[in-house]
């Protein structure tokens, strides 16, 4: 159960593995030959300049973009043409966008039951009943029967999360979640992930939040032009970092 | 040390009709000036079409005809299948009233309204019979009687049911039975006037919906073979006149069947408005498919969703939504388009009107008032498509959600 604190000894269990991925958008290489690993449990944050393909990568995991050469396995599952294989995978990698990109013409509580409901199949008292509980993890039972426009950037945000959750995924991806989002909103999700991350999920979240990564995250990877730079624990990472380019962007990003 | 101030409340709105009428039509000398010339011109034209109307108009051709332009030249001896159905459709409006409510209440009441009029209409009992004004009559008690027993109706599936069997009792009951005695069949020429302008109209609109949104989505399909398709008969049917479209489907199609297969002509008349407006359609669809944010799609993919449940329901849902005023504008210029039907030898109502003026030497100069009958029928029944429509679109949340 995912919403109970994690007990059993840790894993290296890889869940994701890219190996050395390439893509290309028309002419320009947004990937090139990226390496990672992500073990069960952990949580990664990838950091980095804007265009550094950080999001493309996350997205090439799911299939929302297509990679062009090298290997990608997700839950020992490889990621190929097959239709089958790449809805198998979505089922078990929940993703949260920087837009949130909830469906306006349902509720909060219809949006998160929609997927469990159509394509885990369940009845629909299920559905309800674990999109309700989501909705109290999250922290926002009362707007169940809100439309998205109703509600505020931080809430919508939450239900973006329960609705990735609602169907049960091993791996959680975000892919900016607060940069859309005004400071104090930016806590109340932070929060949920924090939450989240204690309780074991495997999360890789792409953010420019230094806090959340220096306290949740098992690993911080440094991403630029298309390639990683430097990956390493958090309290090494803003210590000591290695290479030029890290030293460049944590004094830039750090400043503020 | 905090003090907090009171809260300030907002002035209150301008009480009355008075200070409406002060603030919105005579703010201004200018805006005095206009509501007086707007006034008194509407008042003199709206006196003399009243007086046009009522005294110096000749009704008697339209008061003679009204069994043609309701039915055309279907037999006098068949009309009680009319008479039944109508108590039919009566029926269902009170059902549908106590379903759903609101909209379906005003349309129920509408219809009760309008025949219950009908019934009462001033004119000599030669034009219109007793037997037929209690058949009238009977409409706005069914509708009460619908409204009363809708309460135990426990699903609205089984309304929705009922509506679409009633279609079904139409067209047994309007084209009879070949060989019984107690329901001869009466030949499809021999349908006429209104009837066969909602006939055309409500299987064009019913039938085009779903053709359309399938042809659009085909259109945008990734599959070479159905996009191509799909384009090449959506471009083919919009480049054509609906006439010619008409006359391929009644007078090309025949040649095409074997001898034995031979097609209604009324049939052949419905498909072909079928065809005309899935095309238009199509493309009413397509502009709202492509109106969704890509993030729509990406989000339901990622949940695991497959590509027939996103478009189901994701896509399709926010793009008809947003579309429904496009739609609805198909809708009526296709149930106007009907009156095109007597190219192909069919006697809808607008064909009628011009044979009724004909029929009499004294009634060819009366063209006026049988067009304007026409048109205020027309009127009275697209008002009603336009009124449902934004009535739908409120219930829906278009543009709120």
């Amino acid at each position: 159960m995912v919403d109970t604190p994690n007990t059993e000894p840790l894993e290296a269990e890889a869940m994701i593995v890219c190996r050395d991925v390439h893509k290309w958008f028309d002419d320009f290489h947004v990937l090139r030959g990226v390496s990672l690993t992500v073990n069960r449990r952990e949580v990664v944050v990838v950091c980095g300049p804007s265009g550094s393909g950080k999001s493309t990568l996350i997205r090439t995991i799911n299939r929302l973009e297509e990679h062009q050469r090298g290997q990608i396995i997700v839950d020992g599952i490889e990621l190929t043409h097959d239709i089958r294989n790449i809805e198998a995978i979505r089922r078990e990698v929940g993703m949260v966008f920087q837009q949130f990109n909830l469906f306006p013409h349902l509720t909060a509580l219809q949006n998160i039951a929609l997927a469990p409901l159509w394509a885990r199949k369940w009845p629909k008292a299920r559905a309800e009943e674990v999109a309700t509980q989501l909705l109290e993890r999250v922290g926002i039972p009362e707007q169940a029967h809100k439309y998205p426009g109703q509600l505020s950037g931080g809430q919508q945000q939450r239900v973006a999360i329960a609705r990735a959750l609602a169907m049960q995924p091993k791996i959680m991806l975000f892919d900016e979640p607060t940069s859309a989002l005004d400071p104090e909103m930016i806590k109340e999700v932070l929060d949920v992930m924090r939450e989240l991350a204690l309780s074991g999920m495997t999360m890789i979240v792409v953010t420019h939040e230094m806090g959340f990564a220096r306290e949740a995250a098992d690993r911080i990877v440094f991403f630029a032009e298309g390639n990683i730079v430097e990956e390493n624990t958090p309290a090494e990472f803003f210590a000591h970092p290695c290479e030029e380019r890290t030293k460049l962007f944590l004094s830039q990003i750090l400043m503020h | 040390m905090t003090t907090t101030t009171p809260p300030v409340l907002r002035p209150p709105s301008p009480p009355g009709p008075i200070r409406w009428l002060k603030k919105n039509l005579f703010s201004s000398w200018y805006n005095a000036l206009l509501t007086i010339a707007a006034t008194v011109f509407l008042f003199f034209l709206l006196r003399g079409l009243l007086r046009w109307v009522l005294f110096q108009a000749n009704w008697e051709p339209v008061a003679n005809s009204l069994k043609l332009f309701a039915v055309g030249q279907y037999p006098l001896a068949e009309l009680w299948r009319i008479g039944v159905m109508l108590l039919v459709v009566s029926f269902l409006f009170g059902l549908s009233w106590r379903v759903w409510g609101g909209t379906m209440g005003t349309f129920a009441l509408a219809v009760a309204a309008g025949l219950g009029l009908l019934a009462l209409l001033p004119i000599g009992l030669d034009k219109l019979p007793l037997t037929a004004r209690l058949w009238l009559l009977a409409n706005p008690l069914l509708t009460g009687g619908g409204f009363l027993v809708g309460r135990f109706i426990r699903r609205p599936r089984w309304v929705l049911l009922g509506w679409g069997l009633s279609f079904v009792l139409l067209i047994v009951l309007l084209s009879g039975i070949p060989g019984a005695s107690w329901l001869p069949r009466v030949e499809s020429s021999l349908w006429g006037g209104l009837l066969l302008t909602f006939l055309l109209a409500i299987v064009g609109i019913v039938a085009s919906f779903p053709f359309g949104v399938l042809l659009a989505l085909g259109r945008r399909s990734s599959l070479p073979v159905l996009k191509v398709f799909c384009a090449l008969f959506i471009e083919l049917v919009r480049g054509v006149l609906l006439v010619t479209i008409l006359f391929m489907f009644s007078i090309v199609l025949p040649l095409f069947l074997p001898e034995q297969v031979r097609i209604d002509r009324v049939v052949r008349a419905m498909l072909a408005m079928t065809v005309f407006a899935s095309a238009y359609m199509a493309e009413n669809v397509r502009g709202g498919l492509q109106a969704i944010p890509r993030g729509q799609v990406e989000a339901a993919k990622a949940l695991g969703l497959s590509g027939f449940h996103v478009t189901l329901l994701i896509v399709l849902p926010q793009a008809l939504r947003m579309v429904i005023p496009t739609i609805v504008g198909q809708f009526i210029a296709l149930f106007m388009d009907t009156t095109l039907a007597y190219i192909v030898g069919l006697t809808e109502l607008l064909t009628i009107g011009r044979a009724v003026l004909q029929s009499r030497k004294e009634w060819l100069l009366l063209d006026m008032e049988v067009f304007v009958f026409i048109a205020a029928l027309f009127w009275v029944f697209t008002y009603a498509m336009s009124y449902a429509s934004r009535r739908l679109e409120k219930a829906l949340g278009v543009g709120q959600r």
